[in-house]
């Protein structure tokens, strides 16, 4: 980002304002997350930076709101975690086995009425979710499926496809059918094929339509609010971080969102290493 | 002269053609039809039902059906007859045998305050009736509110199959009983207030993504990868993390005594005892909601910033453009793409937005979503509740529509 030694005094100045002004929104961008990690680890009940943190005296510090996070009596933070796993993956594995099958049929270029049935599906992703949490209770209630396990794996499954469909759509429009078309001149079988030939390319799509899947699923609040129906033992991390913050902001929260970051910083490193791959794969460079 | 082609196997080529492609249909769409009817059956048909509460009065029509009936010839002009009266007897005492006049009272409570206890008070009184005397004057002992007309027209209006009314509701509006619509008392007026301010926090949010994420993506864009990739993880760690994440390090930075006050406390821009209300307000809302949407604009934005060349620029500016002037007519109509998907991704995410207004927003910073579930969740107006949830439908998919049109969904991507 050098700048030649000849560029005028008004573009200089323009430059390095303009990094400056990068700067300051990659800042906003990124330092919301980093406050909340070492007020996690305050020594003290109130939620903002002591004397002691700042003059980074040790005793400032300490894992008690991460002991009361993980033995606290009161505190619903297991089952929240253990619901908010085991949602995820169901929803997980429901999402993509649809959505893959799915897009699998939308690439194809004797779609019929895809456009239309592609609107259908990414639906649930545009439509506000307030909206797509009151109709999903009330249908799941005429089958008495509100407030139980499989209710909210459909309701979680309905909300992860439009991500794999649109992500493993997008891996197949990058496909060479050339490949498919040679490995059946050289007498493979339909199915053969696809296992052997194009399931293992688009596997970095379908990997991260999963990963997608699996967020929306442990992040999801707003559906699981109307789908949940207060039952304790249905409850999840975001549901109880709503009712947290509802009442007060704890410092048991901002434990809690610390190991969240960390988590959502190994799915960033999963999906970063997948665009690699699947980039080496292909054999194109960063798009 | 036509010769005819023939396969292998004796067909027609053209005919045999056609087969394969049938066939290829057939598979393609059998592929999606899984996933198809899964969403149609499950979602989208659940939420035209839910929809359709928004002008179903079925259930009550049932509970009152012969009252209904019997009220069609009645105008409404005078206090009505015997035949209403009597059938409205009948009916209510039905109800409170089978337990359901509890129902009958919260909904006309809709149409007309005063109901419930109007409805409570003569079930209780009903078995005193004389079935020989006039019904009228035995109401109106029972409750003098029984004497005012409007209960009565509220009656016969509560009771049709299908109402309209709460779409007016939705912009403030209300239908008298004299059949004229007129806007509601002013400081009742609450709907059309949110309305504006959701489509105001949708725009200006939308812009402010635009503004702070156009220097961004274009650096992105023109850094070399492997100071870029770094970068892109400021962009990338706040989109996977949890919104309520989010959320609450807004609340944390935001609220009175939070670290944006104790910094410019300490820093001794504001005074201890002035300290500055950027939560439980729009402004609380409107920061926060930017910087969580903030990445699905930079996304797109950086996609399409990526595909232009530099040699364009370069080009511009060798004939004589000035970067300004090059950057106007070059670079900017270059990113038009960009720039209209990330802007519809935005606000179509920002309208219906509920967690961090409800979070964040107080009672001044929330928005039309916070408005739907009240009354889904707490006043248990449905039929308000989905005329709202209506309207906004309608806007997100006029917005989807124009993005269909602009970007089409097939080049929809994400991360």
């Amino acid at each position: 980002m050098a700048l030649p030694k000849y560029t005028e005094m008004r573009y200089r100045v323009w430059h390095y304002s303009y990094l400056v002004i990068c700067t300051a929104v990659f800042v906003f961008l990124i330092a919301p997350l980093f406050v909340i990690i070492p007020l996690s680890f305050n020594a003290e009940q109130y939620i903002h930076f002591s004397d002691g943190m700042l003059a980074l005296q040790p005793e400032a510090f300490s894992l008690r709101w991460y002991e009361d996070m993980i033995y606290g009596t009161k505190n619903p933070w297991g089952i929240a975690a253990r619901n908010s796993v085991y949602y995820a993956f169901f929803s997980t594995i429901g999402a993509t086995i649809l959505g893959t099958v799915a897009a699998l049929g939308l690439s194809s270029r004797y779609m019929p009425y895809k456009q239309l049935i592609m609107s259908v599906l990414i639906s649930p992703m545009i439509i506000p979710l307030i909206i797509s949490g009151s109709a999903i209770f009330f249908s799941l209630a005429k089958l008495g499926l509100a407030a139980t396990f499989p209710g909210i794996v459909i309701a979680h499954i309905i909300l992860g496809t439009p991500f794999v469909v649109i992500t493993v759509t997008a891996t197949l429009s990058g496909f060479d059918d050339s490949i498919t078309r040679a490995a059946s001149s050289l007498g493979s079988t339909p199915t053969n094929t696809f296992f052997k030939i194009t399931l293992p390319l688009i596997t970095p799509g379908i990997i991260s339509g999963a990963l997608f899947a699996f967020v929306t699923s442990f992040d999801e609040i707003v559906v699981i609010l109307f789908v949940a129906g207060g039952d304790r033992n249905l409850t999840t991390i975001p549901l109880q971080m709503w009712t947290g913050l509802r009442e007060q902001l704890s410092p048991t929260i901002m434990a809690v969102a610390t190991c969240l970051i960390v988590l959502s910083t190994l799915i960033l490193i999963v999906t970063e290493l997948l665009r690699r791959r699947s980039e080496r794969i292909r054999g194109i460079s960063a798009q | 002269m036509t010769a005819e082609i023939r396969t292998s196997d004796g067909e027609l080529l053209s005919v045999k053609l056609k087969k394969v492609e049938r066939r290829r249909r057939t598979t393609a769409f059998l592929l999606a039809a899984p996933l198809l009817f899964f969403i149609v059956f499950a979602y989208v048909i659940p939420i035209f039902q839910m929809l359709g509460r928004s002008i179903d009065n079925a259930e009550m029509n049932s509970f009152l059906t012969e009252t209904h009936e019997v009220m069609q010839t009645w105008d409404g002009s005078e206090m009505p007859g015997e035949d209403v009266t009597s059938t409205f007897y009948y009916e209510l005492k039905t109800a409170v045998e089978n337990k359901y006049h509890g129902k009958i009272a919260t909904r006309l409570n809709y149409e007309k305050g005063g109901f419930t206890s109007l409805i409570k008070k003569t079930s209780r009184k009903l078995k005193n009736f004389d079935e020989n005397a006039n019904f009228l004057d035995q109401f109106i002992d029972v409750h003098k509110k029984w004497g005012d007309i409007e209960y009565w027209q509220a009656l016969k209006r509560g009771t049709d199959a299908y109402h309209f009314r709460k779409y007016l509701t939705t912009f403030d509006y209300e239908q008298k009983f004299d059949g004229s619509i007129e806007r509601i008392p002013e400081k009742l007026r609450i709907n059309v207030t949110l309305w504006l301010r959701t489509i105001f926090v949708a725009v200006g949010v939308t812009f402010c993504c635009f503004i702070l994420a156009y220097p961004i993506s274009h650096l992105l864009s023109i850094l070399p990868t492997r100071y870029s990739n770094l970068l892109m993880i400021c962009v990338l760690l706040p989109f996977w993390t949890s919104l309520l994440v989010r959320t609450s390090s807004w609340m944390v930075l935001l609220q009175k005594q939070g670290v944006l006050n104790d910094t410019l406390v300490s820093l001794g821009f504001v005074a201890d005892e002035s300290r500055l209300e950027l939560m439980y307000n729009m402004t609380g809302t409107f920061i926060a909601m930017t910087q969580i949407l903030l990445p699905f604009m930079v996304l797109p934005l950086y996609s399409v910033m990526k595909t232009i060349s530099p040699s364009l620029m370069r080009a511009a500016t060798s004939m004589g453009a000035t970067p300004f002037h090059a950057f106007r007519k070059i670079y900017f109509p270059l990113t038009y793409a960009g720039i209209s998907a990330g802007s519809i991704l935005v606000f179509v995410l920002a309208i219906g937005y509920y967690i961090t207004p409800a979070l964040v927003g107080g009672a001044k910073g929330i928005l039309i979503s916070n408005r739907i579930a009240y009354h889904m969740q707490q006043s248990l107006d449905w039929s308000l509740a989905t005329a709202m949830a209506t309207v906004l439908l309608i806007a997100v998919l006029v917005v989807y529509w124009l993005y269909n049109k602009i970007v089409g969904i097939d080049n929809m991507r994400l991360g």
